[in-house]
């Protein structure tokens, strides 16, 4: 018999497997605690630290928390109205790219998933998907140079892609920013629109279709609704992605500041405890538009 | 749902203009790589291999080019172990705060990258950690980990339970098992589970610049301390050209080997 041998050893592996199958729970611990150990000690340890770290009080003079707590930090964070500006511009920022990359999404996502042939329709995939790997820092330059609106003297005089070929260049500026971000992301808000559309029936559009709904209606009454939970997936990257990004300001805003910029800033002042408290923005918007975004389902068609 | 043949034609027509918009910047930089003046000025003043040519004996880059890669992959080598580990425990165990876990793994990606790079720098300055190689490999470690548990995940998903009760039928350990059924079921999801994190890390700068000190230089450091200096205009569009055409086997590779929409599997 050849399994014999196997069902009868008392091998070291055996005995060590043995204790993880009879005692409860033991398996898990083994398994899980290196990563939950990383997570909780380098990231959340870090997270309250942070916290922690706006109620210390400044020294002006050597530019270091002192162990002296104070509110001051996150008074001035949460009441200073030159934050609140720049907070609303982010936001608006973050909206406006979670429209564009909409606007664009679901045209693209119907044409591929339901209008192209098969064989196209795997290439147009893979087409999208592409540009997520050429790299964050590549495709910010690339629209520098895209923008580039050039200036009276210099070399530079005849300005970049678009206003040579177009005519035509917002420059660097909010605009700017909007438009390279919704590049950035436009993958992110497609994929999940697609993958929705994928999943989709074609026998409950037809059933619209029979039942006298024009496309319109159909699309109002039938695939949107359905859809809900892939654009709100989307716009999980496209919103929070978007908000917290200061680099892209950096390259292409010009003098347009956004929360990521005045963190930065304020952390290489240097004021460490300021900047934590104004951490703090992000985080709250975020976890807030997780919790709507929850609330639609989002999190089921990951 | 019929739609009429001007719909049809317009959502193509939106299609490949969304198409172009994703493709045009990308070729715009690839033209400017071979320009041989030193603007990003629209057309190029005439094609030649000059700066393809000084770039190759740059130092910068390539010593930026081997931070980047030896960052990414140590990095990339934890993210996968601890993925791996969250990935089996949570697939195979029911626990009390077993959703938890799963929401600790995607917090350090689903937070800004400023908010990660404030607060790790703060960690690290109060630990007294010197920052370093080190400190941005921990740092990129833990935001590569969810790549790693998510890919791993969804292949266990898919594995059809019975292949484990089998291997338990015929004699096998747990060690056994995962050594000729589950391993080799999920070395693909791992694999591309590692290029993803690899390319995560290879791409990150914010962070990056938060925790790696004075002297520590990655590429898209370097773009960036370079993109605004007249001079390195042409090495910076070379640059940027060659971690494009690096990023094509990558993406082909991953591809290939994960689950997703354009895999091809069923």
């Amino acid at each position: 018999m050849v399994g014999a041998p196997v069902l009868t050893s008392r091998s070291l592996t055996r005995r060590i497997a043995g204790p993880f199958h009879r005692v409860n729970g033991l398996g898990a611990v083994a398994v899980l605690s290196a990563p939950v150990l990383w997570l909780l000690v380098v990231y959340i340890g870090s997270l309250v630290l942070l916290v922690a770290t706006a109620f210390f009080k400044l020294d002006s003079f050597t530019q270091k928390p002192t162990s002296e707590l104070t509110l001051d930090n996150f008074d001035r964070a949460f009441t200073t109205s030159v934050f609140w500006s720049t907070i609303f511009r982010s936001i608006g920022v973050a909206v406006s790219v979670t429209l564009v990359c909409l606007a664009l999404s679901l045209p693209m996502a119907y044409y591929i998933a339901k209008i192209a042939k098969p064989r196209v329709r795997r290439a147009l995939v893979v087409a999208v998907v592409l540009p997520l790997w050429a790299g964050y820092l590549v495709k910010g330059y690339a629209w520098r140079a895209m923008l580039e609106p050039g200036s009276q003297f210099g070399a530079s005089a005849s300005g970049g892609f678009l206003k040579s070929v177009f005519g035509w260049t917002p420059g660097f500026g909010l605009v700017g920013v909007i438009i390279t971000l919704s590049y950035l992301w436009l993958p992110y808000m497609l994929l999940p629109i697609y993958a929705g559309l994928d999943r989709l029936p074609p026998s409950l559009l037809d059933a619209a279709g029979d039942l006298g709904a024009r496309p319109g209606r159909t699309f109002t009454s039938v695939i949107g609704p359905l859809l809900v939970p892939s654009i709100a997936a989307g716009s999980i990257f496209t919103f929070s992605l978007s908000l917290g990004d200061y680099i892209i300001a950096n390259i292409v805003g010009g003098k347009t500041q956004l929360i990521g910029n005045l963190i930065a800033r304020t952390l290489l002042a240097p004021n460490q405890p300021l900047a934590a408290a104004l951490t703090l923005w992000p985080i709250v918007i975020v976890v807030l538009y997780l919790i709507a975004m929850a609330r639609l389902r989002a999190f089921e068609s990951f | 749902m019929q739609l009429s043949r001007v719909a049809r034609f317009s959502l193509r027509i939106v299609t490949y203009f969304g198409l172009a918009f994703l493709y045009v910047p990308l070729a715009v930089v690839v033209v400017l790589s071979f320009n041989k003046a030193t603007s990003l000025a629209w057309p190029p003043r005439g094609l030649g291999l000059q700066w393809w040519e000084r770039a190759a004996d740059a130092e910068g880059p390539r010593d930026a080019l081997w931070t980047s890669v030896k960052t990414a992959l140590a990095a990339t080598g934890i993210a996968l172990v601890l993925g791996t580990l969250a990935a089996f425990g949570i697939h195979k165990y029911r626990f009390f705060g077993r959703n938890s876990i799963s929401f600790l793994i995607v917090l350090p990606i689903a937070l800004p990258g400023i908010v990660t790079a404030v607060a790790l720098q703060a960690t690290f300055g109060r630990v007294g950690f010197d920052l370093g190689f080190r400190t941005v490999v921990i740092a990129h470690a833990t935001f590569c980990v969810v790549v790693a548990f998510n890919n791993v995940i969804a292949r266990l998903r898919r594995m059809q339970p019975n292949l484990l009760e089998a291997s338990a039928d015929l004699g096998a350990d747990g060690f056994q098992t995962f050594r000729y059924v589950t391993f080799p079921l999920v070395r693909s999801a791992l694999l591309a589970g590692g290029l993803l994190a690899f390319a995560l890390s290879f791409d990150e700068i914010v962070v990056t610049t938060f925790t790696s000190g004075a002297g520590f230089e990655t590429l898209p450091q370097w773009i960036f301390n370079n993109f605004s200096r007249p001079n390195n205009i042409p090495l910076v569009n070379v640059v940027a050209t060659v971690v494009m055409l690096l990023s094509i086997p990558m993406a082909w590779l991953a591809q290939r080997l994960s689950d997703g929409p354009a895999s091809g599997k069923v």
